[in-house]
């Protein structure tokens, strides 16, 4: 009984030291966003790693849940006879909801993970150690240009999760299931609202790629030199980032709901 | 002939795509309907009963969309549902004689707002009230009062 309390407590100590130290290691890095913007081919080619290699992820994810979104909800649709609105169901869950979020959760695990180990990695070999010998800062050179990538990248992506998630619907209602096609796009437009649909699912999106893109430096970048401390890390931050990706969404819908 | 490096033919396809998804929700997503503040007016109607109304549902005139309700508040007074009107500039020639009610789109759909003008020459102006209101008609009063009436019958 004593024991399971005393574990309870120092599990509490640890997880609360880890949360500090990434909020100061953040902090931290504050300073260097602005400086990095010097070096522009250090983010282009970030943008290209982190961003343009998870595209075709991306593409394809949205495709495939913008045509089962459709499908599922066409048949509970037609028992009202309203299956033209499947479009608006579909897109209004795409861009609220599912755009910002499964972007953000297949960013982490394509992205996030090869950053946390390629950081990690620097760190076994003593990569970042050498550049701090060479009055080279690590922050600025190798943590923040992935960052910044991670902070544009995220946001991008989910838009494109969300228009492939709409054609792919569009595909499936139109060409499978038979719905109009103006009464498919017609009703997407009276729905889905600019204000309310499209920038707070933005602005979810960037949230999430501020913490995914931070959190898979910070785990990196405090990883154990070993071989079992660069997998440990890269495992910790996808499920870590998709756990506060989950519960920030909740979060967010919920600040969200509340304006309403 | 210069070489297009792989990472940089990457990184453009990536933002063009990007940009361009951002581009289309935001196309599709625009409401032909919508109207700022500076092309409309406000109108006010007090009504017994709104039913499931809402904020931004359609004020229409002989079935077309015309304006928008802005704001939907209660009286504390005399306990009926205020509701602000926000209509298209280029209709403001109403009479104060005109009549608004709440109508639905279809058996299950919206509700949303009805326009019938009346025959005064008189005009209503911003911020004016409209005198004539019918409630929304909640389809399970209706039901709930031919059955009533049924049973008395017999």
């Amino acid at each position: 009984m004593n024991l399971t309390i005393r574990d309870c407590l120092h599990g509490f100590r640890g997880f609360a030291a880890t949360f500090g130290s990434f909020q100061l290691f953040s902090i931290r890095l504050l300073p260097y966003i602005p400086r990095i913007f010097a070096r522009p081919l250090l983010i282009t080619e970030q943008l290209y790693t982190i961003g343009a290699l998870s595209l075709v992820l991306i593409m394809f994810g949205g495709l495939f849940v913008g045509m089962v979104l459709v499908l599922q909800s066409f048949t509970t649709l037609a028992e009202f006879g309203s299956t033209d609105s499947v479009g608006a169901f579909a897109s209004q869950a795409l861009v609220r909801e599912l755009g910002p979020v499964v972007a953000a959760l297949l960013f982490a695990g394509r992205a996030g993970s090869s950053v946390a180990s390629e950081v990690g990695l620097m760190r076994a070999t003593d990569q970042i150690a050498a550049m701090e010998l060479m009055a080279v800062d690590p922050m600025e050179r190798i943590i923040a240009p992935r960052v910044i990538a991670g902070v544009i990248s995220v946001p991008l992506l989910a838009a494109i999760f969300s228009a492939m998630g709409i054609f792919g619907g569009y595909l499936v209602a139109t060409q499978v299931l038979g719905v109009d096609t103006g009464a498919f796009w017609g009703h997407i437009n009276v729905r889905v609202e600019l204000g309310q649909d499209v920038v707070n699912g933005f602005m979810k999106s960037v949230v999430f790629g501020i913490s995914a893109s931070l959190m898979a430096v910070f785990e990196g970048y405090h990883a154990q030199p070993t071989a079992a401390g660069i997998s440990n890390a890269a495992t910790r931050t996808v499920v870590i980032t998709s756990v506060w990706i989950l519960l920030l969404d909740f979060i967010m819908t919920g600040l969200t709901m509340a304006k309403v | 002939m210069q070489e297009v490096r792989a990472i940089d033919f990457g990184v453009g396809l990536f933002i063009l795509l990007g940009l361009a998804s951002v581009l289309f929700l935001v196309v599709q997503t625009i409401d032909p309907g919508r109207m700022d503040s500076d092309n409309s007016y406000l109108l006010e109607a007090r009504f017994d009963q709104i039913g499931d109304l809402k904020v931004r549902a359609p004020v229409a005139l002989a079935g077309v969309t015309i304006g928008r309700v802005s704001d939907i508040s209660v009286d504390p007074v005399d306990f009926r549902a205020v509701v602000q009107l926000q209509i298209d500039a280029k209709y403001n020639n109403f009479p104060v004689d005109t009549d608004a009610s709440i109508a639905t789109a279809g058996l299950l759909g919206g509700k949303y707002i009805e326009l019938t003008p009346g025959g005064d020459t008189d005009l209503l102006v911003d911020k004016d009230e409209i005198e004539f209101t019918q409630s929304a008609i909640l389809l399970e009063n209706l039901i709930g009062k031919y059955m009533l009436n049924g049973s008395t019958d017999k």
